[in-house]
């Protein structure tokens, strides 16, 4: 038995009015903290962006692991598409942890943080999986060499998510602790309408570009059958 | 505009770019497959009178 999808149309309002209170909330709910200032803002964007980055590579490998299961064809381009996105989220990470860094230790990047590095491992090793999907032809041989790919990456995965609390990593800051979010109830509030949103624009994301790329593989079925 | 406020907007601002230019990608690729579906459809209506004019 299949769920029905949500309709993409709906998702995508709903998408865009959850971006908007979670733009409220953020500037206009949620106080300045005491310690960064207004710069700590860039928090309720870059941490959700990460997050989401995560999950993209999650389904991606989830859906790898589906084609090597079920050998269903159709699971190649969602796993790619998942990939691909969780890269472009993966980019943003990168991007406002950086502004995010400069604007709190002074520095774009330091090497001595545990999960920075681990997190560029993460996007690397997802950066790779493209060179690799386009250096074998098209068909099941070159399906089966992603899915393995990209169902190994997500072993990395949990290792760059814990990799703060397993090596004792003070540069990066630990907000979520065994004792709950370290923050008030109107910051904890902004985060979670942020989440949120970034996660069901990538959702909206996800389904167009699969839409697009499918489009595509059918089109270019439909000009060989054609023979044109 | 203090510093605080520019790296804020800064991050938000790259967030909605590439967003914004994900969207054009998007937009340009869509512009294509309406292209080549028209020129599929030509070629099938072209196939189709080919086809009758061998039947008649």
């Amino acid at each position: 038995m299949s769920i029905a999808k949500p309709p993409l149309t709906a998702l995508g309002w709903v998408a865009a009015a959850l971006v908007a209170l979670a733009a409220v909330s953020i500037f206009a709910v949620a106080p300045e903290d005491a310690d960064q200032g207004f710069s700590q803002k860039i928090f309720y964007v870059h941490v959700p962006i990460a997050l989401t980055a995560y999950a993209c590579f999650g389904l991606g490998a989830w859906k790898a692991y589906r084609l090597l299961a079920t050998r269903g064809e159709r699971y190649d381009l969602e796993s790619y598409t998942g990939v691909h996105l969780g890269t472009i989220f993966g980019i943003l990470t990168l991007v406002t942890g950086a502004i995010w860094a400069k604007a709190s230790w002074g520095v774009w990047w330091t090497w001595s943080s545990n999960q920075l590095v681990l997190f560029l491992v993460l996007f690397l090793f997802y950066c790779a999986y493209f060179m690799l999907r386009f250096s074998v032809e098209p068909g099941p041989r070159r399906e089966r060499i992603s899915a393995v790919y990209a169902l190994f990456g997500v072993a990395l995965i949990p290792v760059s998510f814990f990799a703060i609390r397993l090596a004792n990593d003070f540069i990066h800051p630990t907000v979520f602790t065994r004792e709950g979010p370290q923050m008030t109830g109107e910051m904890f509030f902004a985060f979670c309408v942020s989440w949120a949103s970034i996660t069901l624009l990538a959702y909206v994301m996800y389904r167009v570009e699969l839409a697009g790329k499918r489009t595509d593989a059918n089109l270019r079925e439909l000009r060989e059958a054609l023979g044109s | 505009m203090s510093s605080g406020e520019k790296y804020v907007a800064a991050a938000y601002g790259v967030f909605v770019v590439v967003v914004l230019v994900w969207v054009a990608i998007l937009a340009a690729k869509l512009a294509r497959l309406e292209r080549e579906t028209g020129e599929l459809v030509q070629l099938a209506r072209a196939r189709a009178e080919t086809d009758d004019r061998g039947h008649g």
